[in-house]
């Protein structure tokens, strides 16, 4: 049986500007619940693209501005815990967004932001798929080429299809379990958490569970 | 056989971009392969933009993608003018006349007839040739690249320039902070450091020896480094107070290198050398004219980067420092913010005395000076080069030239 091989495919990503901003909490709260839905998916999940792996304190641009800026680390905290990959569509995070910064007006009043603060400005990313030249037949050439390819590879076969097009575990998971029939090592590749602060390190935890089930199989 | 050798020229960045990014960078390429970008600038000579076109231009020909690059010809009084404008938007008020404008007017319409612009995607660099687009005509897409800060245009120009700038499909800023308002798309792309430039090339010790001997920069203990003009705006006298509290505690010494004054104006050298005093362990460094490889030597040999300007560009000078290993202690102007990620890859600072604490606790702990400087590298390394921004500009050809 021939098996269908996975074609590895990147991403170049461009930041445009949108016609909104925040200077302060209030608006923040105002601005969150009309943008486009692509923008919060640009400062959530797909700030794995922008930042840097380095540990810049908060996982997201929103609860980085509102403990940078804002100087508001209780809302910051709370803005951190909101974790795009495990709301179920992005309609349903920008509800706990607006939540989350409501019920803190609510107990807080909103800080007076400092002189010198940076109002929030929202972006959404375009997305330019690109064929990496790699694809894989077997689990082991599968986990060479991981190793080799441009991590937004990682983004757009994992975070772009599981967060923002709510299809399935990922590229990934579905054809390790689909072409090469390895349920078991597609059930531990969908559970490596996103959420653990950059691409790169997403890489790893992959090329680990793939190296782990090459070592376990029969020679 | 140009693609070719330029096809080697983009092989030799695999050793420094992150892994996969040259194939993804070829893939494009071969995905765009027969577009026509044209980029358009008023000068080819001196400028980090014109740097920047000189590596490009050459690599994405070789990637497939036609690419050119044409330049404005106007008279002197048209390049008076362009200076006056572009300083200007930048928000230093001047006087701009009717008559000016007419100027750059019929420069641009003479030069629209002149220059080449069939094209898949014109990218018009910065203001002087801005009004080129009123030309515009058939398919061909336009875009303004504009590489300075335009958030507090002088009001009655922007007023005039405003229309002529949403003529174009989009506007490329170099940062968010520094975007006007504007009706058509506008996108960031961060500038870029080029790791195989004189600039930012690898340097061996004795080659770094050599250059800073030349310069009469000892090399008999660590040294703090500012690189920058000798202006106000770049606070070196500031730098120098800094450089004052930490020699209580360390035996450093400290370098201020730039350009010589071109003529009178803000420039506080005269101040800076009295400031210096008889203190053997400040080093005021005139810079020759192409200094590029000079700065090269005196970053790689620095121990600590200091960048502390009141008012910036972008300041992508901080990168190159970066990429280079070391920690930068920089202010909060421009987009350093953004380059020095604070406690991680260096400091970011509002005052002398944060600066000094800073470099003293850098100096107490070397451990950090080399933790932190790998870790701005790896930064540098993934966000600020020049293959992501080559990335960038195929990308922008992509979405606009469907």
């Amino acid at each position: 049986m021939s098996v269908t091989p996975f074609v590895f495919h990147g991403c170049v990503d461009l930041k445009e500007m949108l016609p909104f901003e925040a200077r302060d909490v209030r608006e923040l709260l105002e601005q969150v619940g009309r943008v486009p839905v692509e923008s919060l998916f640009c400062h959530t999940a797909a700030a794995l693209l922008h930042r840097s792996a380095l540990p810049t304190g908060y996982p997201n641009d929103f609860a980085h501005w509102t403990g940078v800026e804002m100087r508001d680390q209780r809302l910051a905290e709370r803005l951190a815990a909101i974790d795009p990959f495990e709301s179920r569509s992005l309609e349903q995070m920008r509800d706990e967004l607006v939540a989350t910064i409501s019920d803190h007006l609510q107990h807080f009043p909103a800080p007076t932001p400092a002189v010198r603060a940076e109002p929030f400005r929202f972006f959404q990313a375009h997305l330019v798929p690109v064929p990496t030249g790699h694809q894989a037949r077997t689990l082991k050439e599968f986990r060479d080429a991981l190793a080799e390819v441009d991590v937004s590879a990682l983004f757009y076969h994992l975070i772009e299809p599981r967060y923002r097009l709510s299809r399935g575990r990922g590229d990934f998971a579905e054809w390790v379990a689909s072409a090469v029939d390895r349920p078991d090592v597609a059930e531990r590749l969908a559970g490596i958490d996103p959420y653990s602060g950059s691409l790169e390190r997403i890489r790893d935890r992959h090329l680990t569970v793939l190296t782990a089930a090459l070592h376990a199989e029969p020679r | 056989m140009t693609s070719t050798v330029s096809s080697a020229r983009l092989d030799d960045y695999r050793e420094v971009a992150p892994r996969g990014a040259v194939d993804l960078l070829l893939r494009l390429g071969e995905r765009l392969r027969g577009r026509r970008l044209i980029h358009v600038s008023a000068s080819r000579y001196q400028g980090q933009t014109i740097e920047l076109l000189n590596r490009l231009v050459p690599i994405l020909n070789a990637l497939g993608i036609d690419a050119g690059w044409e330049v404005t010809i106007g008279t002197g009084d048209f390049e008076g003018i362009a200076r006056i404008i572009g300083r200007a938007l930048t928000g230093t008020e001047q006087v701009v006349t009717d008559a000016m404008l007419e100027r750059l007017r019929a420069v641009c319409t003479e030069n629209a007839k002149r220059l080449r612009l069939d094209a898949d995607l014109v990218m018009v660099h910065d203001a002087a040739p801005l009004l080129l687009v009123e030309g515009r005509s058939g398919d061909t897409r336009w875009l303004w690249r504009y590489h300075h800060d335009l958030s507090s245009p002088q009001p009655q120009l922007w007023n005039v320039l405003r229309p002529v700038a949403q003529r174009y499909d989009a506007v490329v800023f170099s940062d968010a902070r520094f975007a006007a308002p504007l009706s058509v798309p506008r996108f960031v792309i961060y500038p870029s450091v080029d790791p195989l430039s004189e600039r930012n090339r690898d340097m061996g010790r004795a080659e770094q020896a050599l250059h800073l001997d030349r310069l009469c920069v000892p090399r008999d203990k660590p040294f703090l480094l500012q690189v920058g003009p000798f202006h106000r705006s770049h606070d070196p006298l500031g730098v120098i107070n800094a450089y004052r509290l930490v020699k209580k505690h360390h035996d450093v010494r400290l370098v201020l290198a730039g350009p010589p004054p071109s003529g009178p104006g803000d420039d506080v050298l005269a101040e800076v050398q009295e400031a210096a005093g008889h203190d053997p362990d400040v080093r005021i460094v005139a810079l020759p004219p192409d200094p590029q490889t000079d700065m090269n030597a005196l970053e790689r040999s620095a121990a600590i980067v200091i960048h502390k300007p009141l008012v910036t560009g972008f300041g992508i000078n901080v990168a190159a420092a970066m990429w280079k290993g070391k920690p930068v202690v920089g202010s909060l102007a421009g987009d350093i913010p953004n380059q020095v990620i604070s406690g991680a890859t260096g400091y970011t600072v509002e005052t002398v005395e944060g600066a000094a604490f800073r470099i003293r606790h850098l100096l107490g702990n070397p451990e950090l000076i080399g933790r932190m400087g790998a870790a701005g590298r790896e930064h540098i390394r993934q966000h600020f080069l020049i293959t992501r921004h080559l990335g960038d500009y195929l990308a922008l050809l992509a979405l606009l030239t469907k």
